[in-house]
């Protein structure tokens, strides 16, 4: 579903991306682990392009993000063309970004009604079938500042959803979360997993790494340091940056 | 180990003494005085002339001229909110010549006062007697070619376009077109990066992040100094005698004043109806600020109220 060959991606002068080689299979769940600062966050953007990479390939459903390649050389993709890309690829983020003038309802039925010509009256159906699955039914007119953390993170998880996307990625969904919060969106996670969604995530949340991920990649500098089966990175890890790492965080 | 299982008494109320607050009521006492002098003044002096403003101040004339006011005050602001939410969107943008177009023009309509505005755009008729509408430098073509003939469409008369209303809102618009323009900036710079992200994640293209996501979101930023452009605005649609245009309401108001040589009363009169304006003006800020807060305060929405009572009811019975 996701193939990157040696990606690459700096900020001026700082070389964030120095080479990531990486594959995801369709319904897997891979989970990216790794320091503040070491690109995994970087690395999920450049999924769906909103960040573009300097060098290397990257696929997603066998298209090349970003690009197409022509004669030999690889030529920009149009704002509508990587518009069209994005929509089979749904993103969680850290801080939630749901639209705080639209209520739960109004936000899970933007991009279908907007991006997909979705009609409204069957929009609102399934936003309210998908508010209903993350358990917000009864919250679906409240606009997300009445909500918790947690619901407006569910409510995030739920407009992505609307799209029916091939790939959910999640940028670090639950690190702005109080504590006991944490558990409600991780279960909603662990749900999609089991109904055979294909998911990156990053994340500091190992006990979800260990029940839920396929496979758990450990990324510093730049660099992807191990990976592998998550029970066996976790428990066994190869290399002297990870176990340092994962001594500290668990 | 306090013993938990007699609950001790909740302890007495506090009821001390208030610290006394001197400096109030001697405020109090001169604002009194004050105001009873103002009074004092308006009901004793002759010159003011109660009887003769109210008789004159909803003369036929003077409510056209209140129409003529609102109606330029409204057209210019929405002509002019339109230009700025263009040139705010030019300004944003990436490529430096229309980035640098959208300065220039902000640059330009900020610094000339509107009242040499309003003379200039009355005087554009006096620039060009026709103002044609077709291609551009289309008998330059024509030459080049060697074909006789031009490509224009409407032909105008200068003299007859750019006098009286239209010069006028003409002038004003534009003007405020580069205020605008700087407001709105500030409202969509106001709106979290986040949001666009979000937008753009899901698919939604860069014209609809900015209908849907960032313009309603910006408008809680954008209303209340747009508010004091409508204002004031309603008070500038009196230079519109550099034109001119004589039917607006201060200079009808002055035209009895001096007539009848009763300035004063005409004057009171005109801070009246800017007033009572200013104050219609205020109470659609209200109502179009509480339009755009929606989910930024914490009040129960109609939706929300209906469903909670949906649910009591359905719970009591």
């Amino acid at each position: 579903m996701v193939r990157a060959e040696q990606v690459h991606k700096r900020f001026g002068h700082v070389e964030v991306l120095k080479g990531i080689d990486l594959e995801v299979a369709p319904r897997e769940v891979m989970c990216v682990v790794g320091p503040s600062g070491s690109g995994k966050s970087t690395f999920l953007r450049c999924i769906n392009h909103l960040e573009r990479i300097d060098a290397g390939r990257l696929w997603v459903d066998g298209h090349l993000v970003g690009y197409r390649e022509k004669g030999g050389r690889l030529h920009e993709l149009r704002d509508s063309e990587v518009a069209a890309q994005r929509r089979d690829i749904g993103m969680v983020f850290q801080r939630f970004n749901l639209f705080p003038h639209k209520t739960a309802l109004e936000n899970v039925t933007e991009a279908p009604v907007q991006v997909k010509g979705v009609g409204r009256a069957e929009a609102r159906e399934r936003g309210a079938a998908l508010l209903e699955r993350v358990g917000l039914g009864d919250r679906v007119h409240n606009y997300p500042n009445q909500l918790s953390g947690g619901q407006q993170q569910r409510v995030a998880i739920a407009r992505a959803l609307a799209m029916q996307p091939k790939l959910m990625l999640f940028d670090e969904p639950t690190s702005a979360l109080d504590p006991e919060l944490v558990g409600e969106v991780l279960d909603v996670m662990r749900g999609l997993a089991e109904d055979g969604m294909t998911m990156v995530v990053v994340t500091h949340e190992m006990g979800f790494a260990r029940e839920v991920g396929d496979s758990l990649v450990f990324m510093d500098d730049g660099v992807v340091v191990e990976a592998g089966d998550p029970r066996q990175v976790l428990t066994d890890p190869q290399h002297e940056r990870t176990r340092s790492f994962l001594s500290k965080v668990l | 180990m306090p013993d938990t299982s007699t609950t001790p008494a909740p302890p007495e109320a506090i009821r001390a003494v208030p610290v006394r607050h001197p400096g109030r009521w001697i405020a109090t006492a001169v604002i009194a005085v004050l105001a009873a002098m103002f009074v004092n003044m308006l009901v004793t002096n002759e010159v003011f002339q109660w009887d003769f403003m109210v008789e004159n101040m909803f003369s036929d004339a003077v409510l056209r001229g209140a129409r003529t006011t609102l109606i330029m005050t409204v057209l210019a602001m929405v002509i002019g909110i339109a230009l700025g939410i263009v040139l705010a969107v030019m300004r944003l943008s990436a490529n430096p010549v229309v980035s640098g177009a959208a300065w220039v023009y902000i640059w330009f309509f900020r610094a000339i006062p509107r009242i040499v505005l309003l003379f200039f755009s009355a005087s554009l008729g006096a620039l060009y007697s026709t103002y044609d509408i077709g291609i551009p430098f289309d008998q330059q073509i024509m030459d080049l070619f060697g074909f006789e003939g031009d490509w224009r469409f409407l032909s105008l008369d200068g003299n007859d376009i750019f006098r009286g209303f239209i010069a006028g809102l003409l002038g004003l618009a534009l003007s405020e077109g580069a205020y605008a323009a700087e407001i709105v900036r500030a409202g969509i710079q106001s709106v979290d990066p986040g949001q666009t992200e979000a937008a753009a994640a899901l698919g939604m293209s860069r014209a609809q992040t900015m209908r849907r996501i960032v313009l309603p979101q910006a408008m809680r930023v954008i209303i209340p100094p747009m508010g004091n452009e409508t204002i004031a605005m309603l008070k500038d649609t009196s230079l519109l005698i550099a034109v001119p245009v004589t039917n607006e309401l201060n200079f009808q108001l002055r035209a009895i004043g001096s007539r009848t040589f009763q300035v004063i009363p005409m004057a009171v009169a005109s801070i009246l109806w800017y007033l009572a304006l200013a104050s219609l003006l205020m109470i659609g800020q209200y109502f179009l600020e509480k339009r755009f807060s929606r989910g930024f305060g914490v009040r129960e929405t109609r939706q929300q109220r209906a469903a909670r009572r949906a649910t009591e009811i359905g719970s009591t019975h």
